[in-house]
């Protein structure tokens, strides 16, 4: 018995970690899917997010202002990144706006550690958060079952926001024929900024959401936009349900590789990775000749 | 221009040798030697990129896997089985080539986007390999003792310690290798690489086998960016496990865009250029990465050409 609870808790802790996953990846691919722009500045945003809402709650000591101030900030830097920095890049080949935001990210890499220095900064386990509860297989960590629920939340709200809003509706329009949206009447450069705004905004969140169980450097983001990409393969681009299977998936096999194997851990997830490419280059909910 | 018009003309068909005597001549123009070595390495790295970015039009970024297996490759040989150097140089760029094959068969299978990110996750996968195994590569205080005192040569015997006879040395590869690379892009082949790079689908229609083309461009890239490992390993005389991270994919990326892509000299005009501003800055602030992002994103908004493809494009424009 003592096996299979052990197996179930780590499966747990999986979930926990995929959650963080499958939150950045629904980032990169609601901009994927909008936008078709792979921000590499992604795994930065997730940092940025971490120390705004690290410094916020040193400042108040309450962390759940983090969850609403974080987002909004880290947002509006995704709305002025777009405007004014990945909007001109439009027309001229896939390549170059990730070439901008790849050098964006150093550039926010760069200004965290002239604020906050290149040492990474400490944080508590919030409070209420603390502690473990029995989940009837062993104890659980609360944190993370918070991860857990929070990222149902957020991608709850995201599904009900783009299956049954009005501009939900747009969104996903503006993802099959931004040229129809246009002639329409919908002025489809604005709706690309807010869900450029949006994306960010996620990947801020997660940083902060992250932030108590993963040490907060300015090179945290590093691993994260690695790990956010495998993600993304293997769930397949520009699909939510995709990014929602694959994170959890991901989160899962590395948290049982290191249970059972611990020297392959870290290699495992890319093993994943690899075998998705064999089998299903398109990933396992993509659409097949959406990269094209 | 119109005046200079023969002797344009003329260094662009003698591009290997006009290229190899400017840097013979290079040293001169840089504060200190070590760091002529460097930007020559780092230019023989983004060359190697260069074919597959610049002329193939696949955008790669975990090209440090194969500068890093390079290094690592020449430095166990050296370290662990005290082979000769040159045998070291073998190993590295097979080891390379090696892992350049099998990265390649699986990232070709991803197209467009997908291929930056799945070549960077499987860089950093070649990253916790070399990480782990920690006897062989010294984990994370990376692999010391790679030392080449004297280079024998057929009985000639060359002070490898001495920085100009390793700028020499280290350039004698270099010539080599843009020999080649000048080859292989005057051959048919790298008129199909520059077609599919314009156009995939075209190059298919007329015949072309675009999946093993690009294989083999990826291969031809990835052995290059070895050969500049095993050198780099030699004139460290430690592999640092940073020769297979993240930002030394990216800083090839940046060096390739900055000097100019799809261009023969380029690469080490951007290697040259992102050195020169690490040297210039780091005495001044530690933050100088900040100016490097900023040079690198205006290059990309407004500069895309690069410095050496900028100026290539007036020269041409002139001439007409």
């Amino acid at each position: 018995m003592a096996d299979v609870n052990l197996f179930l808790l780590q499966l747990f802790t999986g979930l926990a970690l995929g959650s963080v996953y499958v939150l950045l990846a629904t980032g990169l691919s609601l901009i994927f899917g909008m936008l078709t722009v792979v921000s590499f500045a992604h795994g930065a945003f997730f940092m940025v997010g971490a120390y705004i809402g690290v410094y916020q709650y040193g400042v108040t000591g309450n962390f759940w202002i983090s969850l609403v101030v974080v987002p909004l900030v880290v947002g509006t830097v995704g709305l002025l990144t777009e405007r004014f920095l990945v909007r001109p890049l439009y027309g001229r080949g896939i390549d170059y706006p990730l070439l901008l935001t790849f050098g964006l990210s150093y550039v926010l890499i760069e200004i965290v550690r002239i604020f906050f220095g290149v040492q990474g900064i400490p944080i508590s386990t919030p409070e209420g958060l603390r502690g473990a509860v029995n989940i009837g297989v062993g104890h659980f960590p609360l944190y993370r079952l918070f991860l857990i629920v929070a990222t149902a939340v957020v991608v709850g709200g995201l599904w009900l926001f783009i299956e049954r809003t009005r501009f939900g509706l747009i969104i996903r329009a503006g993802a099959r024929d931004p040229e129809i949206v246009r002639v329409l009447g919908i002025d489809i450069s604005r709706v690309w900024l807010l869900v450029f705004g949006l994306g960010t905004a996620i990947a801020g969140l997660s940083g902060i959401l992250a932030a108590p169980i993963r040490a907060v450097t300015p090179e945290m983001g590093i691993p994260v936009l690695v790990e956010s990409f495998v993600v993304t393969v293997v769930g397949g681009m520009g699909s939510l349900a995709g990014a929602v299977v694959a994170g959890l998936l991901v989160g899962v096999v590395f948290s049982l590789t290191s249970l059972y194997a611990p020297a392959f851990a870290e290699t495992s997830i890319f093993a994943l990775m690899a075998l998705v490419l064999l089998v299903r280059p398109q990933g396992l909910l993509g659409r097949a000749g959406l990269m094209g | 221009m119109e005046a200079f018009r023969p002797q344009v003309d003329f260094i662009a068909r003698h591009r290997v040798a006009a290229v190899v005597v400017f840097l013979s001549l290079f040293p001169l123009l840089v504060p200190y030697q070590a760091l002529a070595v460097n930007i020559l390495i780092f230019g023989l790295y983004a060359m190697g990129f260069n074919i597959l970015f610049g002329y193939t039009g696949m955008l790669s970024f975990g090209h440090a896997a194969f500068l890093g297996t390079g290094s690592y490759g020449a430095g166990i040989a050296i370290v662990h089985l005290g082979w000769p150097w040159y045998v070291a140089i073998a190993t590295g760029v097979a080891a390379a080539t090696a892992v350049g094959m099998v990265v390649g068969f699986l990232a070709i299978r991803a197209r467009g986007i997908y291929f930056a990110m799945v070549t960077l996750a499987l860089a950093q996968c070649v990253y916790y390999v070399f990480f782990q195994a920690e006897t062989y590569t010294g984990g994370e205080n990376g692999l010391r003792g790679v030392e080449v005192g004297v280079i024998d040569l057929f009985g000639w015997r060359l002070d490898f310690v001495d920085p100009t006879v390793k700028y020499y040395v280290v350039l004698a590869f270099v010539a080599f290798a843009l020999w080649f690379v000048s080859r292989v892009l005057g051959s048919p082949f790298g008129a199909v690489i520059e077609t599919v790079r314009e156009n995939e689908r075209r190059a298919q229609a007329c015949g072309y086998d675009v999946a093993r083309t690009k294989l083999v461009a990826f291969v031809i890239s990835a052995a290059l960016c070895g050969l500049a490992g095993t050198l780099r390993a030699l004139h460290l005389s430690i592999v640092p496990i940073d020769s297979l991270h993240y930002l030394t994919s990216g800083l090839v990326v940046m060096m390739c865009l900055l000097g100019g892509m799809g261009t023969f000299f380029g690469p080490f005009v951007g290697a040259a250029t992102l050195l020169l501003i690490e040297e210039t800055f780091t005495n001044l602030t530690r933050h100088w990465q900040l100016i490097t992002g900023v040079v690198f994103m205006a290059c990309v908004l407004f500069f895309p050409r690069g410095i050496w493809g900028s100026i290539l494009h007036w020269i041409r424009r002139e001439g007409r």
